[in-house]
Order: C-alpha cells, then structure tokens, then sequence
C-alpha cells in the first residue's frame, strides 16, 4: 500500500473529545472521558496504564468495533462509521477459532475480502511460513503453545495487510521467553518495512515493553478512563534495557502511572469524589509492608514488581490500599514505607488487626456500613439495603465495591457478612 | 463420557411478569382463531385404511421419517430465525425468550385438534393432516434447538465476535464459520434430544379423533395404534421391532458421526474424556470416493461463499454495538397496531367461551388438574429411586458405562408413547386400572431426561473431590451425603423440570387411552383434555388446557426455577 505516501504528514486516525460511557444517565459507566489523540503514520503508539483505564476501549474505538458515545474519531479526515476497513487487531487472548485449523484461520480473513480459493490459498501458506510455523498448517490451536497461537494471530493480521495494526496486550498471555521472542520478531519486520503497515497502536501495562518498543507513550488513569500525558521515546533501535537512559525513562514511566489521585473513598451521603476500593486483599497489602521493611522501607516499584512477580496491574490495587490506609506512599517511581507502616511492619497479629481496624474504619465507605449495622438492634442489616445505597454512586459496580468493603472490614474484624441470610453482621 | 446437561431452556428470570399475561392472552386467542376456522371443517372424515402386513412396515417407516425429517428441518430453520432475532436486539430478547419459556410448557397435544381442523377446513383433508402432523412434531422439536443456538450465540466468547467483526465476516461466513460450529456440539446433542421428543408425538399425531373425523397417515405411529386397536400382538411387536431399527439405524449413522464429527470443535478440552467413536464416520473418513465428492464441492461451496459475500458487500459493517435507535421503529409500530386488536378480541373471545362452561366443568378440572399432579409427583419419585443409584453407577465407573450408555441411549429413544398400547394391553385388568398404569406410563415417558443428567452429574464429579473422599475414609453415607448428592443437585434439578414438564404433556396420552375399541379414562386434567379433544367440547378443552398451562409454568416459577438459582449459587462445581 503505497498509495498512502502523499499523505504522510496527515495523522491517520484522530480522536477528538472522545467519551465512552455504558449503561444509560443518570448514572452512566464512564469507560473513558475525553481523550484528544492522534495517530500518526510511521509512529509507533502505546497506550499504558492500569486495567480499568479504557485503552483497550479507545483501541477499539479506533478499530470501529465500538461506537464513541460522543466526540469525533476521524480516519483519514473522515468519520468512521462501522468497522475501519484498513485496521486490524491482534487479540490478548488469540481470538483464533478454535475449531479452525492454523491454515483456515488465516485463510478466512482473506475469504472474507473476496479472495480467489487458489491465491488465498497461497498467501495464507506465505504468511504461516513467514511467521515461522511451517509444518503446523493443518494443526489445531489447542494443539499449539501460546506464543505459537500469537504468531497465528499475527499471521492473520498481515493477511488483510492493514495499513494501522492494533495491539491489545497481544505479549501478555505468553510466557517470558516466548513474549521476548515474539516481540523482537514483531520489531525487525515492523522496522525494516517488511510489512505494508503504516502505524501501529499498542495497548499495554507493561511499562518496559511499552518503552523498549513506541515511538510515543501515551499514559491513561483510570476513574474515569483518561489520558494523564504524553511521553515521546527517542531512544534509537533496538534499545537495551539496562542502559541508563532506558532505566531513567522507565522510572519516569512509572512516576507518571502510580501519580494516582488521593482522595478517599466517601460514604453515600459524603461529599466529594468517591474513590472506588482497590481490587487488593488485605494479606497481599501485609506481604508488600513487610518486604519494604525488609528492604528497610524503600524500594523502587518497578525492581518490587519484578521480585515478587508480580504484574503491574496485580501490584498497583495493592500500592493503592496500603496508600489508602497510610502504610505507604509513592515517590518518584519508588515504595516509601511511612512511619504507621513500620509499626505494622513490626506489630503481632493482634495489634496488627487493632491497627488495620482503626485505618479502615477512616474509610468513609466502611465506617458508614459500620455505624448502620452499629443502629440495628441486632447488628444485622440487609445486603440489598446497602447496594441500594451505592448504587448511585457506584452503578454496577456497587456488588464488587460491597464484596471488597465487606473482605477489608472482615480482615479488621469489624463486620461480616452471612451468605445464608444475605445479610451484613457486627462482629464482637 | 457424557458430560452435557439435558435440560429445558431456563431462563434466570422473576416469578411472573406482564409478558406472560400478554404471552397467555395470544395463546388464548389463537386458540380461538383456530376454533372458528375448526368450525368450516367437514363434518365426517375417513382416512386411509392402516394395513397390518408386515410387507407395509418399511414403507410406513419412510413415511414417518419424512415427516420427522421435515419437522426437524423446520425446526432448525425455525431456531436460526428466533435465535437471531432474540440474540441480536435487546427488544426482541425481552420478549422472545419469555414467549419460548411459555411455549415449551404448553401441551402441544391438546392444541392439536384445534391445528388439525383449521388446516382441514382450508386445504385438502390429506394435505393438512400431514401438515398437521408435521406442526406438532417441529413444536416438540424446535424450543429446546432454539433455546440452544441462542445461548450458542450469546455465549461465544466476545473475543471471537470481535475477531469476525475485525475481520469482516459478513452474516453468512459467521453463521457457516463460527456460531454454528461453535454451537455444534450442543446443537447435536440436542437434535438427539428434539428426535426423541418427535417421535414420541409423531406415534400420537398418525391417528386422531375429533368427533366424528377420523384423521389418519400411514406411518409406524398409525401402524402401532391400529395393531393395538385390533389387539394384535404380532403386529405390536413387528411394528415395535421396525421403530427400534429405524432409531438404531438413525443413530448409528447419523447421530453417533455427528457426535464424532462435532467433538472437533469442542472449545476446551477436559482431561480423562474420552472422545466419541463411530466406526461409521471412520469408514467414511476413508472412503475416496467422498473425498472426490468433496472436491466437486468445493466449487460450487465457493460459488455460495461468494455469492453471499456479493450480497453484502460495499455495506459497512456494524461494529458490536449497532446504534441504539429511539423507541420503537413505524414497522413495528404499525405491526403492534395491527396485532394488539386482534389478540384482544381473540382473547375477549375466548374468554367469552370459558364463562360458558358450566360450574361442575370447573370442578372437574380443578380435582383432575389436582390428580394429575400427584401422578406426577409419584412417576418423578419412582424415577428418582431408581435413576440415581443406577446414574451415579453408570458415571462413574468408566468400564460400565462404555458397555452400558449405547444401549441405554437406544432404549430412551424409543417413544413411551410406542409402548403404550402394549403397557396397557398387558396392565389394564391389573388392580387400580388405568388411575395406576397411567402413572406408570409417565414414568416411562421422563424417566430417562433424569438418568441422563444424573450420569452426566455423576461423571462431573472431579477426580480430586473423589479421591479426598476415599482418603478421608468416609462410610457411604456419610460420601452420599457430602459428595454425590451435592455434586448431582444441579443436575437432578434440570432433570426433574424436563422431566417434570415430560410427564404433564404424557399426562393426556397417559390418562385416556382408547384401546380395543373401548375408551379408558381416570381422573385427570390429561383425560379431560382427551375427552374434550374426542367430543369436540372447545370450552372444556380450552379450560383445561389453560389450567395445565398455568399449573406447569407456576411449578416451574415457584419451585423448580428458586431451587435451580440455588443449585447455581451454591452447588456448582467450578
């Protein structure tokens, strides 16, 4: 596809004021809200950030599998309506067919553009032998390892030659090796224009990958689903993780992910934003405080996750509890341990549990179920009662903000919750 | 191993809502749509005399074959139809998946005469009896097929409908490519299942009396009953020996390749399974000249592929999400303005026909309504003695069920209501009459949805729990009650409801039964139906069978459905 050269300045696709919200007013599920972005040819584009940050969203409003609910998206110069035609998505989880052999995965992405039986035949062996899979046409997915699935899904994708290739985490189902592999395959053929691809636009939340491969970061946060900034990477090709500038930019990286916003979680009636609970249990929060400790209370976040072997996604609920409860706080790409994270660090279980109760009940969410089931004689108070409360603060997500106040309060012995009688009870 | 649950289309929804009076009200007045058209029907009809001679059998089978096989096409078509238009906009979800929970409690049987006589009274008598025949048959085959491909459809994983989106499958790749054969394997096992379902009606729609019209189609079904008639018992069992061979052969060469066939395309893969054999599909993998046939193929596949693609194409493919549109379209306005008088007036109609009936009428079906239950509830008991100790047996020993599943599939597929005549030829003088063989009738019509779903149940049962159970040294007891018993509760529930629903629509076979040129009937809103059916009594017929209706959805509201949730929440194994 050369015909796009004259327009090369021109960006291809282009976001303007775009808002994704699902579920209907008052009280929509905002996945994203307001993101002004372009994509231009020749560019390498990463969108990183946190699970629940919408860039897998605007990937596919780009793609045209999703409709804005408001807001401009543009492909070259004119509003997309339906699918792009000219991109294409690899698939965090392969989307193959299942009951599809290697060949026939391919070879129905060229069907569905009208290609002859004989010519589709051909390219689709081409790409399969180009990807490395020679010998595997016939063979099922489930007969394949992951990393093997993932060159199938790229296969496909270059199959339909498009001109912006989409990336949704296509690394992260695979296993270290296989991911290092595949990506450095991705790059050689990405670099030396083997492909008629124009742009690439990857999302992720692994912050190395990001950098060792974009041209542009671009880093989102969620509640609602944002873009928080812009980080172009210059680095030259093929870039190496343990050079200085390499490591400074990842630091950066990950200041600008973890700068999360501070307010608390409010009660229903409270004022304010109301700040959802982390996804983290409170025993994952107790390993965290006690390996700062261990690291006499400062560790760089991005070293912390590679020891404990941890995901970012996995690792950022739990930074954001012990944030929550001033155990500890973010600065600068490093865990800093507080001085109350010390003493938890240091206390028995007993006391630990007397410290985690006073810390969480400061939780306006948890101290107003707390003084609730405080008023009822029995100190037993109806689920339903309280998921008719958050509802509008928290739509549909009020079932999992219940479950994980009720996890917290029970960590801290202050309330349960009793599945036969669906209800929420005062522990003594 | 059989790992697949036989059960209806249950929907997690609240007790009643306006849908079912609005879903009940249509179904009134269709009925009353169907009496007045009843009432131009000839007066006296006479079908073809049924030969008893052996040499007629293999005839007669072609026939009831083809009208199985046009049914179950329709079926499939039907459920194409209705799986799209539920699944694919959320208006068509909320009201068509109510209708088709309704649908499939709704005896079909006692609709029958009104379907019979409305065909009869505007085509030829030949003509709408087979048409009749073939409408009963496709509404015993088509709800659970349907309920089927729409879970099919909403259940497949939403990466691989964004991958057809991406990729641009237009409507007729995704449908041949991925929604069926995602759905393929259910869709077989419950083709098994809609068979089964077919010819247990099909042996009651080869021959029926309305008043003085005797409808009749040469078939297995009509060959059966006249033996009966005629007390014939080489004829019973030549008759009963050709139905056998037709469903063996049926599943010999049709479903067991099917099974085999589909087992590709099983989405995950459980350890320990063994896939299914068919020499029969084995043979044909081999054979050169099919795989000639399928080069020939090719082409004219390609030519289809194409031509569909032409269709389609230049129009822009929706994303996942078409634009939600505002209200309602003219279309379905102007349809809405059409249909709503109607159906009130059918309803208004019908109603104005039940205030005829006379107080002891109702009497009647109130206690007949009440007997019928308990007949149900004894035929479930009976069948949960003895299905789960045998179900739990045949699942779990490996060695015992390879042996033993073929031959059990084989006898469940044989129509209770083919082995009627001989029951009753045999039981009728025993003590309690009919009141007592009826019940065992229905036992023998739902006995085997729940022996299925306990072996399915039993074979569930992960190895570990098992193997925890033995080490903990548990009595039997004590592993029944903490082990089987919990793991086979889900199961035992959509069995029961399938079950359940079996024995009421067995109920009007069960309970009236005409034999030897005698009627037997007991109490039961079964034989009132009958009776009713028999007499040409349209008020009585249109009472009870609403009286069944709504007993059979408030069983399966109130009782079944809160244990089934709780099945789900609390004994699911995961």
């Amino acid at each position: 596809m050369t015909a796009a050269a004259p327009h090369s300045t021109e960006p291809l696709a282009v976001l303007e004021h775009v808002t994704k919200a699902y579920g209907r007013e008052p009280k929509p599920f905002v996945a994203v809200e307001d993101v002004n972005l372009s994509i231009r040819p020749g560019e390498f584009l990463c969108l990183l950030g946190p699970s629940g940050c919408g860039k897998s969203t605007l990937l596919r409003v780009v793609a045209g599998l999703i409709p804005a609910s408001s807001g401009k998206v543009l492909y070259r110069g004119q509003p997309l309506a339906g699918v792009n035609p000219r991109a294409t998505i690899v698939f965090q989880t392969f989307a193959l067919y299942p009951w599809l052999t290697v060949q026939e995965n391919v070879e129905i992405a060229l069907k569905a553009r009208g290609v002859p039986l004989a010519e589709r035949r051909e390219r689709a062996v081409a790409l399969i032998d180009k990807v490395g899979l020679d010998g595997f046409e016939s063979a099922y997915p489930r007969e394949l390892s992951g990393g093997m699935r993932q060159k199938v899904g790229f296969a496909r994708a270059m199959a339909v030659e498009p001109e912006l290739l989409c990336l949704d985490e296509p690394f992260s189902a695979l296993d270290v090796l296989s991911a290092a592999a595949l990506r450095g395959e991705l790059m050689e053929l990405w670099l030396g224009k083997s492909i008629p691809t124009q742009a690439i636009l990857m999302v992720t939340h692994n912050i190395e990958e990001a950098v060792l491969m974009a041209d542009r970061i671009v880093v989102m946060d969620k509640n609602p689903g944002r873009v928080l900034t812009e980080m172009p990477v210059a680095l030259r090709h093929p870039r190496a993780r343990k050079d200085t500038a390499f490591q400074g930019l990842v630091d950066r990286v990950y200041a600008a992910v973890t700068r999360g916003p501070e307010e608390l979680a409010e009660a229903p009636e409270g004022r304010g934003r109301r700040q959802p609970l982390p996804p983290a249990r409170l025993n994952a929060l107790a390993g965290l405080v006690e390996k700062l400790a261990a690291e006499s209370g400062r560790a760089d976040l991005y070293r912390l996750s590679a020891e404990l072997a941890m995901d970012l996604d996995d690792l950022l609920p739990v930074v954001e509890a012990g944030k929550l409860l001033g155990f500890v706080k973010v600065e600068e790409g490093d865990l800093l341990l507080t001085p109350l994270g010390h003493c938890y660090a240091e206390a028995s279980i007993l006391t630990r549990k007397e410290l985690v109760a006073g810390r969480v009940l400061r939780l306006p969410v948890i101290a107003w179920i707390y003084e609730t089931l405080q008023q009822d004689d029995n100190g037993r108070v109806a689920k339903g009662y309280f998921l008719d409360k958050l509802e509008p603060d928290y739509g549909g997500q009020s079932a999992e903000q219940l479950l994980r106040a009720i996890q917290w309060a029970r960590a801290a012995e202050l309330f349960g919750f009793d599945d036969d009688t669906d209800e929420l009870f005062l522990e003594n | 191993m059989l790992r697949f649950r036989y059960g209806p289309a249950l929907v997690r929804r609240a007790a009643f809502t306006l849908a079912d009076v609005f879903i009940l009200l249509a179904l009134a007045a269709l009925f009353y749509a169907g009496v007045r058209l009843a009432f131009h029907a000839p007066g006296a009809i006479r079908g073809p005399e049924i030969s008893l001679s052996v040499a007629a059998l293999p005839w007669y089978a072609l026939l009831s074959l083809g009208r199985m096989t046009a049914a179950y096409a329709l079926s499939f078509l039907f459920s194409l139809a209705y799986g799209y238009g539920a699944a694919r906009s959320p208006a068509g979800e909320k009201v068509l998946i109510p209708l088709l929970d309704v649908l499939q409690s709704v005896p079909i049987l006692s609709f029958l005469p009104v379907v019979l006589l409305g065909f009869s009274a505007v085509l030829p008598q030949k003509l709408a009896a087979e048409l009749a025949a073939v409408v009963l048959i496709f509404t015993s085959q088509a709800w659970n097929l349907t309920f089927c491909f729409y879970q099919a459809l909403t259940t497949l994983p939403n990466e691989l409908r964004e991958a057809s989106a991406v990729f641009r499958l237009g409507p007729w790749l995704r449908l041949k490519k991925v929604e069926l054969l995602f759905g393929a394997l259910a869709l077989v096992w419950n083709s098994m299942m809609s068979w089964s379902g077919g010819w247990f009606f099909l042996m009651a729609a080869e021959i029926f009396h309305v008043g003085a019209r005797d409808f009749r189609l040469p078939g297995l079904g009509s060959y059966l009953q006249v033996a009966a008639g005629a007390g014939d018992l080489g004829a019973i069992v030549s008759g009963l020996t050709a139905l056998v061979a037709v469903i063996v052969l049926l599943d010999q060469l049709v479903w067991r390749p099917l099974l085999c066939w589909a087992d590709k395309f099983k989405v995950e893969t459980v350890q320990g399974d063994a896939p299914p054999r068919s020499w029969f599909y084995d043979l044909m993998a081999r054979s050169a000249l099919l795989a000639r046939l399928q080069g020939v193929m090719a082409g004219s596949r390609e030519r289809v592929d194409r031509w569909f693609r032409a269709r389609y194409a230049g129009r822009s493919l929706a994303g996942l999400e078409p634009p939600a549109r505002p209200g309602l379209s003219w279309r379905a306005r102007l349809a809405a303005a059409v249909v709503a008088p109607c159906l009130l007036y059918g309803a208004w109609r019908a109603g104005v026909m039940l205030t005829s009936l006379a107080a002891a009428s109702w009497t009647a079906i109130g206690l007949g309504t009440l007997a019928t239950m308990l007949r149900v509830t004894l035929a479930l008991a009976l069948a949960l003695v003895w299905t789960v100790p045998v179900g739990v047996v045949i699942g779990t020993k490996r060695r015992i069920a390879e042996l033993l599943q073929p031959i059990v599939q084989v006898i469940a597929s044989v129509p209770a209501t083919a082995v009627f005549p001989l029951l009753v030829l045999v039981l009728i003088r025993a003590p309690g009459g009919l009141a007592v063989v009826s019940t065992l009738l229905m036992l023998l019509g739902t006995q085997w949805y729940l022996l299925f779903n306990v072996i399915a149940g039993a074979a569930a049962i992960p190895q570990d729990l098992r193997d925890t159970t033995a080490l903990l040294g548990l009595g039997r007891s004590d592993r029944w009650r903490v082990l089987v018993l919990p793991s086979l509760f889900p199961y035992l529930i959509t069995g029961s409801i399938t079950a359940g629903g079996g024995a009421w629509n067995a109920s009007i076979v069960a309970e009236h039964v005409e034999f030897g040129g005698r009627t037997h009937a007991t109490l039961g809103v079964g034989a009132l139906i009958a009776d009713a059916t028999g007499r040409g009594d349209y008020p009585l017929l249109l009472g009870s069978t609403l009286a069944l209706v709504g007993t059979v959805i408030l069983i399966n509201r109130q009782l079944w459905r809160r244990l089934y949730r709780r099945a789900q929440d609390r004994y699911r194994l995961e």
